[in-house]
């Protein structure tokens, strides 16, 4: 897998230096990611799943700091970029859906001049009554009125914040989309229209996303594939119906067995224990104080992430005999 | 609301200064005494009660009140009791155009440059050294600036002999517009202005910091570099255009007391604005002048504040006309 990945991640770390402590957010984490696709990142908070989204916009801020590893994207390291080539790569190839879209829009500038800067800061050659048409049309396509092009955020709902920032994300066609928790500051019933608009302009473009999350619902109804993180390390990847009706590692079957089901009427199933502080982590696999199934290897060896099966990737120790 | 505040100042205005010990008539004859003239005690009376009469001090106080209000509103400020028969909006207005030239501008550059320097204080991606001047503008802001100013003339004025000791300009030169007394009125100018904006400078340049600081950790920043938008666009166009909002506000009201709070300076240098008319009229109890001078500051903050009010919702569209 070389030429046809959108965006190829190997062995990247990023730690936060506090206090004369490296503290490993994202811990030797490899993916890849096709075009088309929609790869959902999901873990309990902390786990590393936005530190891994600034690190590859190249947004993280001291403390945090790239350690190791690579992200290919279009051919070139992206971790490997001058300023200027990093800032001429944002949005034009990656862009990014922000967090917290509430508060994502500069509160004084109104919407068709945050949208008109990006492309400016690209040097297109664009004419202006090239740019305005091209910013209506991408209103249009998120189910904006135009008149939003003349209004200040202040003006506009959150499900509109969120749906400009949605069109301001493909603005210059990126191959490759992070949307961080896209809609997670929306209600439940904004939240799967926004998904729904996300997914569609993803679609017609035929870029890649990664979507990060903790809304399990939410993931199965849009990712393709899902990667789950623990810790700062990705323990399983796997196609998103396998995912939920076999899950490999512990940790995913204990997340699914946590989500309220209509059917089956049950107490909650919580996972035990929490999550470690990233600054004392257990020896071994780091899952293993919480794990029902740990064994003495557990403690000693930490598991890497492997190929279980053709489409399917997990880290534990156990998993070839469960599944064999 | 603006008329309220002016209103109620004007009122507190006309209480004031009759509330404070000493006698504006005595005064003046106290000063015509000590220059040889009017010794004889019933002529002084009668003198006395001329005067009274002639300022209408000898009404009872709330005509004087009505009165004054009345004159007010019509910008009749009255004679001046110590430049007797000068009228008081004259001197107003004579001394005026120095204070805003000096003051007003002096004010204005030393928020431009802080507000420049403290936002490249907090900016992470500015050079290393522009952090060494947050010490420097915390001495400098601690400093009064009628201290540096007397400072400021030992050293230029005094030891240097390369800038004028005080005035607006040369004696003997009469005021007309060409380059020549231009160029005086600067080299005049430079010593007091140097001294408001070095001893303001810190105020704006730490507030805009405490400001920046904030802005910088806000998403629509992340989102700005994340649209990889050039520093300088997300430095101007998206970090101090939002940190500006709050130095503006301050600005506003910094303008309005700006001869009031700047007396000393135009004491120091002798240079005569209102401040300095201001002084001359405390020291010789005149009501009219006080009254008027004081009259006019409160009207400058209130305008100040009424304009900003106005063109505030121009740079921040979250508040409402």
């Amino acid at each position: 897998m070389s030429q046809d990945t959108a965006l190829q991640v190997n062995n990247l770390r990023v730690s936060y230096m506090t206090g004369g402590q490296e503290v490993k957010a994202v811990d030797d984490v490899s993916f890849s990611l096709y075009p088309g696709e929609r790869l959902g990142v999901v873990g309990e908070s902390g786990s590393g799943k936005t530190t891994l989204a600034l690190a590859l916009m190249r947004l993280h801020k001291p403390p945090a700091y790239i350690m190791g590893g690579e992200a290919i994207l279009d051919g070139s390291d992206i971790l490997a970029l001058e300023r200027e080539e990093i800032r001429q790569t944002r949005w034009s190839k990656l862009s990014l859906i922000p967090q917290g879209s509430m508060n994502s829009l500069n509160p004084v500038v109104k919407i068709k001049h945050q949208m008109a800067d990006a492309i400016e800061a690209h040097e297109r050659g664009w004419t202006r009554r090239q740019i305005a048409k091209h910013i209506t049309e991408l209103l249009g396509r998120v189910g904006l009125p135009d008149s939003v092009a003349e209004m200040y955020p202040h003006e506009l709902s959150g499900g509109m914040k969120q749906r400009v920032c949605i069109a301001l994300a493909i603005i210059l066609e990126p191959s490759v989309i992070i949307a961080d928790e896209p809609t997670s500051a929306l209600d439940v019933v904004v939240q799967r229209v926004v998904m729904q608009t996300l997914n569609d302009v993803q679609e017609q473009l035929n870029a890649a996303m990664i979507i990060i999350g903790h809304d399990m619902g939410l993931m199965a109804q849009s990712a393709d594939r899902l990667a789950v993180m623990y810790a700062g390390k990705m323990v399983e990847v796997a196609p998103i119906s396998s995912f939920f009706s076999d899950p490999q590692h512990p940790y995913s079957q204990l997340l699914i067995n946590s989500l309220p089901s209509p059917e089956e009427k049950r107490e909650l199933a919580a996972i035990p224990g929490s999550q470690p502080s990233l600054l004392e982590l257990p020896s071994g696999c780091a899952f293993h104080p919480r794990c029902p199934i740990a064994e003495g290897r557990c403690e000693q060896e930490i598991p890497l992430l492997r190929n279980i099966r053709e489409d399917r990737r997990a880290a534990c120790h156990l998993v070839e005999e469960q599944v064999s | 609301m603006f008329l309220v505040v002016v209103l109620l100042a004007a009122t507190l205005n006309f209480i004031i200064p009759r509330m404070a010990p000493g006698d504006p008539i005595g005064a003046v004859l106290e000063e015509l005494r000590a220059r040889g003239a009017g010794t004889q005690s019933d002529a002084e009376d009668e003198i006395v009660a001329a005067y009274r009469a002639r300022f209408g001090l000898d009404q009872p106080t709330h005509i004087q009140y009505f009165r004054f209000l009345f004159n007010t509103l019509r910008f009749d400020l009255g004679y001046s009791i110590s430049y007797y028969p000068q009228k008081v909006e004259r001197a107003l207005l004579r001394a005026l155009p120095w204070t805003v030239g000096l003051l007003a501008i002096s004010t204005v550059l030393s928020f431009a440059a802080g507000s420049f320097f403290g936002a490249m204080m907090a900016w992470p991606r500015a050079p290393g050294f522009m952090r060494r001047f947050v010490p420097m503008f915390m001495v400098l802001s601690a400093v009064p600036y009628y201290l540096l100013g007397l400072i400021l003339v030992y050293v230029f004025a005094f030891v240097m002999r390369i800038l004028p000791l005080g005035g607006a300009y040369s004696s003997g030169t009469i005021p007309q517009l060409d380059l020549d007394f231009l160029l005086d009125v600067i080299r005049h100018g430079m010593l007091p202005a140097l001294s408001i904006v070095l001893t303001s400078v810190g105020f704006w340049a730490l507030g805009m910091r405490g400001v920046m600081v904030t802005v910088l950790g806000e998403d629509y920043l992340t989102l700005a570099e994340a649209k990889g938008l050039p520093d300088r666009r997300i430095f101007f166009g998206y970090a101090m255009r939002n940190a500006l909002l709050p130095q503006v506000t301050s600005l506003a009201i910094a303008l309005g007391t700006v001869a009031s709070g700047s007396v000393l300076v135009e004491v120091v240098f002798n240079y005569p604005g209102i401040g300095w008319l201001l002084y001359n009229a405390l020291r010789s109890s005149d009501y009219y002048m006080v009254q008027g001078v004081t009259f006019f500051l409160i009207l400058t903050v209130a305008v100040s504040v009424l304009i900003v009010d106005m063109i505030y919702p121009l740079l921040d569209p979250r508040i409402e006309r």
